[in-house]
């Protein structure tokens, strides 16, 4: 069975003195209680007045950083360019 | 609207580095710029994850216990360290678990001064001193990588690898003022760490190829020879003041340059070492092999009970969690 | 070359100056100030009507629990499945360093002997951790199962020392506050093995064979939790660490063994001195740096 890896989660704190959550990284986890615990061990290094979010990264819908500009790419994609989207052969050279 | 040529999202990529701004995920990026980026952010990432080896074999055997939490804690931060990267590379559409296929199949590489093997407790210190202050160097620029994840990942690095620094030179402090035994300890491993440090910021100039493109993208900040004489003229008033020799007889200050002159680094070691045949090579790539290997089995676990897990609640319609603590779930 | 440098601009977006800030006064950074005296300002005397050799005793042995537990969990560094899980373990034997640092400490300031002679100096037999706590685990089964355990137990144990408002805790005022301290990190201990036992016990065929294996070969060994100690100030209720074992088996699938506890040496275990063969390499690995450097400080 190939190895599949455990689904990316982002991370979103807010400090104590925070007032809105921000996005601070990710991190894979099994399941959203494992991501949590992660991300309190990896973000916060288990500071326990700091609020945490974890999200799929798969269940987050993105838009272009700059709708006006001329230059953006078609809106309502993925927060992340998806794996599979850039499949490298096996015989190119230090990839 | 019209769709915008390949030439003008070339234009404003080159104008977006020109200006000094970052380029984030989701920006047009070329293809080539996407691909070195991965490559190193990856082989960072691979080099925290392999760095936490050569020190983690001496958390057992510390002699306090003071100095076995902070090594601890240093170690973990390093795990840490790796787990920020890799995310700043997925960003760009890596995946982890293939980041590491390649790592363990030598098709990516790590910093070769892990490939050192470390043999006293001297060389915790002295990994904090000259291995981390080198690193350093190479990481302070990259926190204005031009790549924003990368640039927003190194910030943090930076400042806890600062801390390790220091926490690594007390260490060797309180040793030169302790036992001669120990003193022989701290000089006996600055001798062995000393040459391989220099090497750490890679060939010299004329024999680095990639340079020169790296550095117009921002990916690199600085050239090799640049960062390396920034840390030998760093290194040696600290040496001074822990009173240790560093191993070359070379080195003296020129009131010309402005600079500390150094000896010869032996770069066919260089070779030997990133091709492979380091000291220890084989073993760190062992053991990161056997973890994550021996590891499948444990993953997959994880990934079965999810599926049960979200399986059950579609069925039943309610919300499934088990824990055993109380704690607050919404916010 | 540092931060100070004009023109270094983290931007007003950075998040990671948030995560910067000093949590918890320092204990879990390396460069924090938690690192250097594990009991500083803190009132040392022993009262009045408590027996100092008793409590000596009883600090010794969950002292030594947790620090050899915290040995066997360092060396799974660079070992674990997942780097996340790395972070985890890390944090663990950190928790359980600093509790073993704090427990030798307020032992060894009425001995007048300071945590670092106590955990380096000492012979074997004057060690009194429990057998559990010297156990390798085989794989990873074994780590949560064995720290599901030990983290039960201890939690409960550390919850009576500390008190409550309704309920007095230690007479000792310096190994209540440790337990109080101590209960948060053992609580976060037991929820992560017990969220590890049920992934294990029902996540594929070969995770929960292994995870029953763990608990058939762990059970005798942690049966050494609940035998008698005289010098023990608190002891916990074997029923309510039955309840909770069987709260998470039941969701793990797994079956609670039947096996009996390990037997004694000639009536004596792991609080009498008296260890396993593991012990031996333990502390040889453990003690060799600072013996072989009496004189030297670190």
């Amino acid at each position: 069975m190939t190895d599949q890896s455990w689904p990316l989660y982002e991370v979103f704190l807010r400090g104590k003195r925070g007032l809105n959550h921000v996005h601070v990284g990710s991190l894979h986890a099994a399941d959203a209680e494992m991501a949590l615990r992660h991300a309190r061990d990896l973000y916060t290094r288990r500071n326990e007045g700091v609020s945490i979010w974890v999200v799929k990264a798969s269940d987050i819908t993105a838009s272009s950083p700059d709708e006006k500009d001329p230059f953006f790419k078609p809106s309502g994609d993925k927060v992340y360019r998806h794996p599979t989207f850039y499949d490298i052969p096996a015989d190119v050279p230090h990839m | 609207m019209t769709m915008t040529s390949d030439q003008d999202l070339e234009a404003h990529f080159e104008d977006t580095i020109a200006r000094d701004r970052r380029i984030e995920p989701r920006d047009w990026m070329p293809e080539r710029y996407r691909a070195t980026m991965i490559r190193q952010i990856a082989q960072h990432a691979h080099s925290e994850i392999i760095g936490m080896q050569p020190e983690g074999n001496w958390i057992t055997r510390a002699p306090s216990l003071r100095r076995k939490a902070i090594l601890l804690a240093k170690v973990q931060d390093e795990a840490g360290h790796g787990m920020y990267l890799y995310s700043a590379a997925e960003t760009l559409g890596a995946d982890r678990g293939d980041l590491t296929g390649k790592l363990i199949t030598s098709r990516q590489k790590y910093s070769s001064i892990f490939n050192y093997p470390t043999l006293s407790y001297a060389d915790v210190g002295v990994i904090g001193w000259l291995v981390d202050g080198a690193a350093i160097c190479n990481q302070v620029p990259l926190c204005r990588s031009s790549y924003g994840p990368y640039a927003r990942a190194m910030i943090r690095i930076c400042k806890e690898e600062s801390f390790h620094q220091r926490q690594g030179y007390e260490l060797l402090l309180t040793m030169m003022r302790g036992t001669q035994a120990q003193r022989d300890m701290v000089q006996d491993a600055t001798d062995r760490f000393w040459w391989p440090s220099l090497m750490m910021f890679g060939p010299p100039d004329d024999a680095s190829p990639n340079t020169e493109q790296s550095m117009r993208w921002g990916v690199k900040r600085h050239t090799n020879d640049d960062l390396r004489q920034r840390f030998v003229d760093m290194t040696v008033p600290q040496a001074e003041k822990l009173g240790v020799t560093l191993p070359d007889p070379d080195l003296r200050w020129n009131e010309e340059r402005g600079h500390f002159d150094f000896g010869a680094v032996d770069w066919d070691e260089f070779k030997a070492v990133v091709s492979g045949n380091g000291p220890c090579n084989a073993q760190r790539l062992a053991r990161r092999k056997a973890a994550h290997e021996d590891g499948a089995w444990v993953r997959e676990a994880a990934l079965a009970h999810a599926a049960k897990h979200d399986d059950r609640q579609r069925k039943s319609g309610e919300e499934e969690r088990f824990l055993l603590t109380p704690e607050a779930t919404h916010d | 070359m540092s931060f100070a440098e004009p023109g270094f601009d983290t931007g007003d977006d950075n998040p990671y100056d948030l995560l910067a800030e000093d949590h918890d006064g320092g204990h879990r950074w390396a460069f924090g100030t938690g690192f250097a005296d594990p009991l500083e300002g803190v009132d040392t005397s022993v009262p009045d009507g408590l027996d100092p050799g008793a409590l000596v005793r009883f600090c010794l042995a969950l002292g030594d629990d947790a620090l050899i537990y915290s040995h066997r969990l360092q060396q799974w560094v660079a070992r674990l499945p997942e780097l996340e899980e790395e972070t985890a373990v890390a944090n663990i034997a950190l928790d359980l360093l600093g509790q073993a640092r704090m427990l030798l400490a307020r032992a060894g300031g009425i001995v007048g002997q300071t945590e670092d002679q106590l955990a380096f100096f000492r012979e074997e037999k004057e060690f009194r951790n429990v057998r559990l706590a010297e156990h390798a685990d085989a794989d990873f089964a074994e780590l949560v199962v064995r720290l599901l355990l030990f983290s039960t137990w201890r939690l409960a144990l550390f919850e009576s020392l500390a008190g409550s408002e309704s309920r007095p805790g230690a007479a000792d005022p310096v190994l209540a506050a440790i337990a109080a301290k101590g209960v948060n990190e053992l609580a976060y201990h037991r929820d992560y093995a017990a969220s590890w036992v049920v992934r294990l016990g029902d996540g594929t065929p070969l995770s929960h064979a292994k995870a029953q294996a763990a608990l058939d070969t762990l059970w005798p060994p942690a049966g050494e939790l609940f035998r008698p100690d005289p010098d023990a100030l608190a002891a916990v209720d074997r029923d309510a660490f039955d309840a909770v074992l069987d709260t998470v088996l039941g969701t793990a699938g797994l079956d609670r063994p039947a096996a009996a506890p390990l037997a004694a040496v000639a009536g004596r275990a792991g609080r009498d001195g008296v260890h396993t063969e593991a012990m031996g390499y333990i502390l040889a690995e453990l003690q060799s740096i600072a013996r072989a450097h009496p004189e030297a400080t670190w």
